[in-house]
């Protein structure tokens, strides 16, 4: 219990951006139309995709013995590329649809 | 100076996703908005590859990493612009499977390295040598990860129809069971001997995905759009978690971000269908459904309509209101929906979509649909305005929706979907109810407008009826 109190106040800052990104998240969402709720959804999980990032890290910094951390690395860094991608260019093409009615 | 540069491009990322979610609220920003998110994540990423430095090195393994991402790229873009988009659904929730999968591996490799680098040493308690918050990062970002990964393929897998709803007698009480086991070994880990921690570590990860299994497979049917944004926001949260470990603030906000939000998105879904979260997900919709069919099997007599009779009483009606469900997603029938809404228009008829929130699989799944074809945003009603018109209207016609028009919904407590709001189109004068069998909706429920002396019944593939109707329609 200790440690994890130590653990907040030594990442005090993180904190922060949590608390507030959880109020921001919510401020967000709750004023768009249901219209848009499946683009929104997918726009959603195309930025939760950032995990990429982890995944470079860690096969950035794997040693070239440790099969593990490069096998699952290289996995890693696949999916995450996929989720990002596939997660823009799917929400792309459903706004592209909205898009064209505008005359 | 490198390392300063890397903190900015992180800044102006978590800026574009606010931005991007900002902008995604509203029709004319939206698209612009994905692009702006997609630019900052783009920055993240090359930041990332270039700027990160690890203990002063910079990464190494570019060949594996570019490969990685060219691959990643390939598959992805491949597969987005290919799927139709009634399988939009399916795609969303396979994507967040792939990001919850990353997540999942992330904290994986993580601990193999601490794993591997106490092993080494004298053995003593894993909690003496590793702290709490850091422990703590890796087994959340590995449990949530690994759930939403498994969560969404079995979501994908059933909303593809590779996969049928499966529950079993005290399921509910299982899943339980099994969370708290997962808990349990994670702080068993915990405090575990460095030399061994890996055996009750992987445990955990097995226990996991096996709870990812039993968490998604009971609930069926129509509580699929509620699980995938659910997960959507698990995978947020694992993200985060990622975030957490490598104090990296980039993570740290998209991951919230999407975990919030998500979270709000399944409450907001729930209160459209008027149940709690916690409902949705012990209640195994599919389950208890069929029971339902059987307490009422007794109903009057359906009658059917022919396609000029239909065509006769559109064209001289005042107004029309047009019901989409899933049945015409399934027999992409959008475009020959609005060709006949242009050519009673010609008529004079007043024509208008009314929306239910959950009608297909996906909240505005309808509205992805008819913009698809073209149908003018003010044509589209929402369920509230739409129950008001309803009452002057002279025809609803029901395209391919069930369970959104069930008046069981309002009339009948041993329903499952008893207390859902739905579009009260027996307020109409005439309801054309257009599928292509009796076979009951999604949810597995009867319908009992279907038996309604007010209803008539046309069957048939919705593109194949719409232009016959199209068609008959020329003659009058």
């Amino acid at each position: 219990m200790k440690e994890i109190i130590e653990f907040l106040q030594q990442n005090i800052q993180m904190v922060y951006i949590v608390v507030l990104m959880i109020f921001l998240g919510i401020e967000i969402i709750g004023r768009v139309p249901s219209v848009l709720h499946t683009p929104l959804m997918s726009g959603a999980n195309a930025i939760h995709g950032v995990v990429i990032i982890g995944a470079i890290i860690v096969m950035g910094k794997a040693e070239s013995g440790n099969y593990v951390a490069l096998v699952l690395g290289f996995v890693a860094v696949v999916l995450g590329t996929l989720n990002v991608v596939g997660g823009f260019v799917v929400t792309d093409r459903m706004l592209e649809m909205f898009k064209k009615k505008k005359r | 100076m490198g390392s300063s540069i890397l903190s900015i491009c992180y800044l102006i990322a978590s800026v574009t996703y606010i931005i991007g979610l900002k902008m995604l609220s509203s029709p004319a920003t939206a698209k612009k908005g994905n692009l702006i998110a997609a630019g900052g994540m783009i920055l993240a990423i090359f930041g990332t590859i270039f700027l990160y430095k690890v203990d002063g090195e910079k990464l190494g393994n570019y060949p594996w990493i570019f490969s990685a991402i060219i691959i990643g790229c390939v598959i992805g873009v491949l597969v987005a612009k290919k799927v139709k988009m009634t399988a939009m659904p399916e795609l969303v929730s396979f994507f967040n499977g792939m990001g919850g999968a990353c997540a999942a591996l992330i904290s994986i490799v993580e601990f193999d390295y601490l794993y591997r680098d106490h092993r080494a040493m004298d053995a003593t308690l894993f909690s003496n040598v590793v702290p709490a918050g850091h422990y703590l990062a890796i087994i959340a970002g590995t449990i949530i990860g690994s759930v939403s990964f498994i969560g969404s393929m079995i979501a994908w897998g059933k909303l593809s129809g590779k996969i049928n709803d499966y529950s079993f007698k005290g399921q509910h009480l299982f899943n339980i069971i099994i969370l708290i086991l997962v808990l349990a070994t994670a702080v068993f880990t915990y405090f575990s001997n460095t030399q061994t921690v890996n055996i009750p570590f992987f445990i955990t990860v097995t226990l996991a995905v096996l709870y990812g299994v039993f968490f998604v497979l009971p609930i069926g049917g129509a509580d699929m759009p509620v699980v995938i944004s659910l997960l959507n926001s698990f995978t947020g949260v694992a993200a985060a978690c990622g975030g957490f470990l490598y104090g990296n603030k980039a993570m740290l906000t998209g991951g919230i971000l999407v975990g919030a939000a998500g979270t709000l998105l399944t409450i907001l879904m729930c209160r459209a269908m008027n149940r709690s979260l916690l409902n949705v997900l012990i209640g195994s919709f599919g389950g208890s459904a069929h029971s339902a069919v059987g307490a009422k099997s007794e109903h009057g007599n359906i009658k059917e309509i022919s396609v000029s009779d239909t065509a006769m009483l559109l064209a001289y009606s005042k107004k029309v209101m047009i019901v989409p469900g899933y049945g015409l997603a399934v027999a992409q029938a959008q475009h020959t929906c609005h060709e006949l809404e242009k050519a009673l228009d010609e008529k004079g008829v007043d024509v208008e979509y009314a929306i239910h929130p959950v009608a297909g699989r996906m909240p505005g799944h309808m509205n992805v649909l008819l913009a698809e074809a073209d149908v003018s945003y003010d044509k589209l009603r929402e369920m509230e305005y739409a129950n008001e018109e309803f009452k002057s209207t002279d025809v609803v016609l029901i395209l391919g929706a069930n369970d959104v028009v069930n008046p069981a919904a309002k009339n009948d407590p041993s329903s499952p979907i008893y207390g859902m709001p739905i579009l009260e189109v027996e307020l109409a004068k005439n309801v054309i109810v257009n599928k292509r069998s009796m076979k009951p909706g999604y949810a597995g429920i009867e319908n009992e407008l279907f038996y309604q002396p007010k209803t008539s019944m046309l069957f048939g593939d919705a593109k194949k009826v719409l232009q016959e109707i199209l068609a008959a329609l020329k003659d009058i």
